[in-house]
């Protein structure tokens, strides 16, 4: 059994930067990155330790107080909702048969990436472990209310 | 005689379920994701709030949830080393069926590992 290929009557002539490329490629170099980050991620969160009951506001003061888990996060951040946005928009661009839908979607999928990034990286920048006036008992061990 | 062109990468059995897979995951994920972002903005807000939320991650119907999501972010990842290794290692195409096989077996087995504990965190005291 042979296949063959038909010659492309329109072979890509156009010299802008490829970034139909350039997704395909982050997709792949972002993957492995995510797969250290976010299984890390798991294991600290959810195995080790009393796992998902321990988690509350003084677990993520205690992370959050540590330059480490910061940027861990920060990482996480970026590249876990560009590679999700990136996915989501191949998804649409496979099923939206409307160009007017398909536009709209994957400008929605960008603003939503863009807005949820700029959020989570203020988070993370902003976060006082010891908020003045909280109450004592909700704090992490090494806030100076306690 | 014609031969149908079954077992090639993307067109029947593994490959296109293993695609098929990988996009219904990725899109479940994404999904939690962007949840999980604002839960976690919660904490800027107090730390009652953030509390409040995070306690429904413990309860038994969010909590067996959370197996099926620790899955997915397994399967997802792993076989996305596969389509690594058929994109870039020069043997993927030949070996992509048995990788796919061997992502199946590392998630149900991590999973395996995962289930009992976390569900005595959830369902215990």
């Amino acid at each position: 059994m042979s296949v063959t290929i038909e010659v492309p009557n329109r072979p890509r002539t156009r010299k802008q930067a490829n970034w139909e490329k350039y997704g395909w490629l982050f997709m792949r170099v972002s993957g492995p990155l995510l797969i250290v980050l976010i299984f890390t991620h798991l294991v600290v969160n959810l195995v080790l330790g009393d796992g998902i009951k321990a988690i509350d506001f003084a677990f993520v003061a205690g992370k959050w107080a540590d330059p480490f888990w910061q940027v861990w996060d920060l990482a996480m951040l970026w590249l876990a909702l560009i590679h999700g946005t990136n996915g989501m928009r191949t998804i649409v661009n496979d099923y939206a048969g409307q160009v007017k839908v398909r536009r709209a979607l994957t400008t929605t999928l960008w603003a939503v990436c863009a807005l949820l990034i700029l959020l989570g990286t203020l988070v993370i920048f902003t976060f006082d472990p010891c908020p003045a006036g909280a109450s004592a008992e909700l704090l992490a061990s090494f806030c100076p209310a306690q | 005689m014609a031969i149908k062109p079954a077992g090639t990468l993307y067109r029947g059995k593994v490959g296109m379920w293993s695609w098929v897979l990988h996009r219904i995951s990725g899109v479940g994920i994404f999904f939690f994701l962007l949840v999980h972002v604002l839960d976690t903005a919660l904490v800027r807000v107090s730390p009652e709030a953030y509390n409040i939320v995070i306690e429904s991650y413990k309860t038994p119907v969010v909590g067996l949830a959370e197996l099926g999501l620790v899955g997915a972010i397994l399967f997802h990842g792993l076989n996305g080393l596969r389509v690594i290794a058929i994109d870039f290692w020069s043997k993927g195409t030949k070996y992509q069926s048995a990788m796919f096989w061997i992502v199946i077996a590392v998630t149900v087995i991590a999973v395996a590992g995962f289930t009992p504990m976390h569900l005595a965190r959830v369902f215990g005291h």
